[in-house]
């Protein structure tokens, strides 16, 4: 009776002490993933990590991948993360601005716009919910910068 | 990064309204938030806070380009000046003649929304030509 008490009780510490050396891929999985960013991508096999997703630049990449090796158990770590690609920002000719300035400022009577290196400047009165109008439309034609001087009645 | 802290509060309501195609970028001082929006609503809605981070748009750091989807299937628009008749023009622009007028409130047929700014219509009369997109409301 003794006896077998101790074979089992020396088999369960074999089993923790083999699990505490390598942990399982799914434990590996779940304590990867708690630490990762949300939008990252987290699964292993055989203690290989492969991250996958779409983070906002190179060093959230960078550092998904510190993070996953850093892991007990961690024998490789796949980095297939992707890099979000970022719209360069396009501002408007200034003739094409100028053109489409004044049309959108020509309901706007007592406000005086001028176009100079995509730069729109306003200047004179508006009512605010005029004004509100005025900067949705100009917005959308790609200035470079709405200077607004306007006095808002 | 500071004009993003200023303006967090915007990009945050942009992101929950589920603003599709949102990119937002800092160069030279100023942050420009590009975007689409699927109604009107959400789009006045960002102004709002845009509005209640910088009162009257005065501080000339934020471009907000959010434009609302339009249906490609939309062939019929509502003329919503304030109260006047709108004109239609022989082309896209102010410098163009006027060619016709729509009416207030009229449901007017749309040829062409190719130009975001201006689109290609026909009223019930049969006249055609190009009208301020702003003042058009799609009808589904």
């Amino acid at each position: 009776m003794k006896t077998t008490k101790l074979f089992m009780s020396a088999a369960v510490v074999a089993t923790l002490f083999f699990a505490g050396c390598s942990p399982k891929d799914g434990d590996i999985e779940k304590a990867v993933k708690a630490k990762e960013a949300s939008e990252v991508s987290v699964a292993v096999a055989k203690g290989e990590v492969t991250l996958t997703g779409e983070v906002a630049d190179d060093a959230e990449k960078a550092k998904a991948e510190v993070i996953a090796k850093a892991e007990k158990g961690v024998k490789s770590v796949v980095n297939n993360l992707t890099v979000k690609s970022v719209m360069p920002v396009v501002i408007a000719e200034d003739a094409t601005l100028i053109k489409n300035v004044a049309d959108a400022a020509k309901d706007f009577p007592t406000v005086q716009t001028s176009v100079k290196d995509g730069v729109v400047t306003l200047k004179g009165e508006i009512n605010k919910s005029s004004l509100v109008k005025l900067m949705q439309q100009l917005s959308v034609l790609k200035p470079k910068k709405i200077d607004n001087q306007l006095t808002v009645k | 990064m500071a004009l993003q802290d200023k303006y967090k509060a915007l990009t945050d309501a942009a992101t929950a309204a589920g603003i599709s195609d949102l990119a937002v970028r800092e160069q030279d001082g100023v942050l420009y938030i590009d975007g689409t929006a699927a109604d009107g609503a959400t789009k006045d809605h960002l102004w709002d806070v845009y509005n209640q981070i910088d009162p009257n748009f005065a501080a000339g750091d934020l471009v907000l380009n959010v434009n609302v989807a339009v249906d490609a299937a939309v062939t019929q628009a509502k003329v919503i000046t304030e109260s006047s008749n709108l004109n239609i023009r022989k082309g896209p622009g102010t410098d163009q003649p006027i060619v016709g007028k729509a009416a207030h409130d009229e449901v007017i047929t749309v040829v062409n929304k190719s130009n975001d700014l201006w689109w290609l219509v026909r009223t019930n009369d049969g006249e055609e030509g190009y009208c301020y997109a702003k003042y058009l409301e799609p009808q589904a």
